[in-house]
Formats: C-alpha cells, sequence, structure tokens
C-alpha cells in the first residue's frame, strides 16, 4: 500500500485501538447502534467469529455466525463503523485456518470449536 | 473553468456522519507550476498553462528546457492547459507561480476528474457494448453465447451500417468523470481526497477541473 494512502487511514487507527484484538474462531458480543425512524437503540449480535478481511486497511471487516433456532445467520461488520458501540470478546476458539467457512456445511457437535487455553 | 493535475495514488474509504462507507480515490495534486499565460490580445482566447510532477533535464528537450526557464522553474513531466483559468485569491496569474489544490478546491465541492482509462484489449460485444449475449446455453445454443447476433439486414442496404457496435480494442481512452465530490483536503501533503472512482491506473495523470 502505497504511503500516501497511509495518511488518510491515519485518523482512524484510534478507533481500531478501541477495540480488543480478536481472531476468527472467537466468541464475541458486537454491540451495534440501530436507528429506527428517530429513535436509536442498541443491539447485541452474539456469536463465532468465521473470517476477518481486508485487515489493517479501511475496508476490513469481520463476519459473525450464529445459528438462531435452528436457522444459521450471518452478519457483516465493518469494523471502522461508528455504528459499533463495543466489541467484547467472551471466549477464544482454537482453530488451524483464518477462514471458518467449514462451519456453515456443520451443525450440533461437528460445529464446535475447542477452547484456546493459555 | 479553473483546475489542476494530478496523480492517482489509489482507493480507500472513509465514513461520513451517517456512518456510511464511502469509497474514495486519492489523489496527489500539485504543486502545479503556471509556465504560460495566454490572453486574449495574442491569442484570441484567456487560458493558463500548469505543469506538474519533475522531470530529469537529460530528459528533457532543449526547447522545453528554455520554456520551463522562462517561467524560473525546473522540467516537469505533465503539462496542461486550462482555459479561462480562475483560483481563489486576487492576485493575478504570473509566470512561475505556484498553485495548490486547496487554492482551487475547498470540502464539499464538486470536480470533474480527466484520465485515460485502463486498456483493455480485443473485447466482445458484451463486456465492450453492455450486449445481453444470447442469454440461455441451451435451446439450440452452440458457442454463440456471448455472439453480437445480426449485425444487418440483407439485400437492402447490402452493406453494413457506419458505426455499428461490435468486437474491437477497448478502455485506453479518455475518459471523465464528472461531479465527484471532494470528501477531505490533505494540505500539507497536497492531496485530494474524492468520493468514488477516477479513470486510469496507479500513477497515471488525472486532470482535476472545477
Amino acid at each position: 500500500m502505497s504511503e500516501l494512502i497511509k495518511i488518510v487511514e491515519k485518523e482512524y487507527q484510534e478507533t481500531r485501538s478501541k477495540y480488543p484484538d480478536f481472531n476468527p474462531g472467537d466468541t464475541v458480543v458486537v454491540a451495534y447502534n440501530i436507528k429506527e425512524g428517530n429513535k436509536e437503540r442498541i443491539q447485541n449480535f452474539q456469536g463465532t467469529v468465521i473470517q476477518r478481511k481486508n485487515k489493517g486497511s479501511n475496508g476490513e471487516s469481520f463476519t459473525v455466525r450464529k445459528v438462531s433456532s435452528g436457522v444459521g445467520v450471518e452478519r457483516v461488520f465493518p469494523i471502522l463503523s461508528p455504528n459499533i458501540e463495543s466489541i467484547q470478546v467472551l471466549r477464544r476458539g482454537k482453530v488451524r485456518r483464518s477462514k471458518l467457512f467449514y462451519l456453515r456445511g456443520r451443525q450440533g457437535k461437528s460445529a464446535r470449536i475447542k477452547e484456546k487455553l493459555k | 473553468m479553473s483546475g489542476i493535475i494530478g496523480k492517482k495514488i489509489g482507493m480507500t474509504s472513509v465514513y461520513d456522519e451517517n456512518g456510511n462507507s464511502v469509497a474514495c480515490t486519492l489523489i496527489q495534486a500539485g504543486p502545479c507550476v503556471v509556465t504560460h499565460v495566454k490572453n486574449e490580445e495574442t491569442d484570441g482566447y484567456n487560458a493558463v498553462q500548469l505543469a506538474f510532477d519533475e522531470k530529469k533535464l537529460k530528459n528533457t528537450s532543449k526547447a522545453l528546457v528554455g520554456h520551463f526557464k522562462r517561467a524560473n522553474t525546473t522540467p516537469k513531466k505533465k503539462v496542461v492547459e486550462f482555459r479561462d483559468f480562475r483560483v481563489e485569491f486576487e492576485e493575478a496569474v504570473s509566470l512561475g507561480l505556484e498553485i495548490k489544490p486547496s487554492d482551487v478546491f475547498k470540502e464539499g465541492d464538486f470536480l470533474d476528474a480527466i484520465g485515460t482509462s485502463k486498456g483493455k484489449g480485443f473485447q466482445g460485444v458484451v463486456k465492450r457494448h453492455n450486449f445481453g449475449g444470447v442469454g440461455e446455453s441451451t435451446h439450440g445454443q452452440h458457442n454463440r453465447e456471448r455472439a453480437p447476433g445480426s449485425i444487418g439486414a440483407c439485400s437492402f442496404p447490402s452493406r453494413v451500417f457506419k458505426g455499428l457496435k461490435m468486437a474491437g480494442r477497448m478502455g485506453g481512452s479518455r475518459v471523465k468523470m464528472i461531479n465527484l465530490k471532494v470528501v477531505k483536503l490533505f494540505p500539507e501533503d497536497n492531496l485530494i481526497l474524492v468520493s468514488g472512482s477516477v479513470p486510469g491506473a496507479k500513477n497515471s495523470y488525472v486532470v482535476l477541473e472545477k
């Protein structure tokens, strides 16, 4: 990446440092600001991070997957979005790849992720 | 019309006050130097010639070296003429004057960007002219999914009309993107961040017009 682009992206480093470091396989809670008409409320989305895309750039995003009443739900969050209130890591997962798309075809016991113990 | 010459650096994205992500192009514009001023008496019209980007002396012809010397500056790579040039400050535009992006644009302005689009080589009609193609791969179609179809009638007119859209060389032409918003200015580094995309590859020249 060009050095000059970093000048533009520099001011967003502060937003990035607000959040804890997390990786694919971790279970997180994302508090997201939602506008409904004039009202604003915060919605929590809890699930497993299955990918982090374009890491380091302004276009970075991450995907959180959860299974809600038997149906898989995935949400993509741009990490620098001002609508994200907070990101909280509940559990560190031990995984061997960076994109956990294999979880999509699995359910129940085989969709579990081992906990990373320090 | 005023403007400036720039160089495309690359793309990134920023967030607006509503939390929407805006795709932006970063352009290094200037500082440009006025190398020639035309006026109505001698040339029949008013114009200002700007030059941008340093060039080695040994790669410059003697004629151009003299031209840049007249404006008290070093040789430059890109030279563009702007008709009826106007800048914010009052003082008259004179030879050798340095023009920076913040002299011409301010945040929230709309500008036009002119560049040379990336060359695509020899392309078919589906990519080049947005033809629909045949649309189905069965029902008698055999290797014709991206074919142009008929190019005209039979014994009348007995020829193919000029300018008919066909396959051929695509890209590498002058393209103007209009009404791009200036999202941000970085006066110290002479950078302009505009919303949307700008024609051309990275490090190619872009003319920004107001």
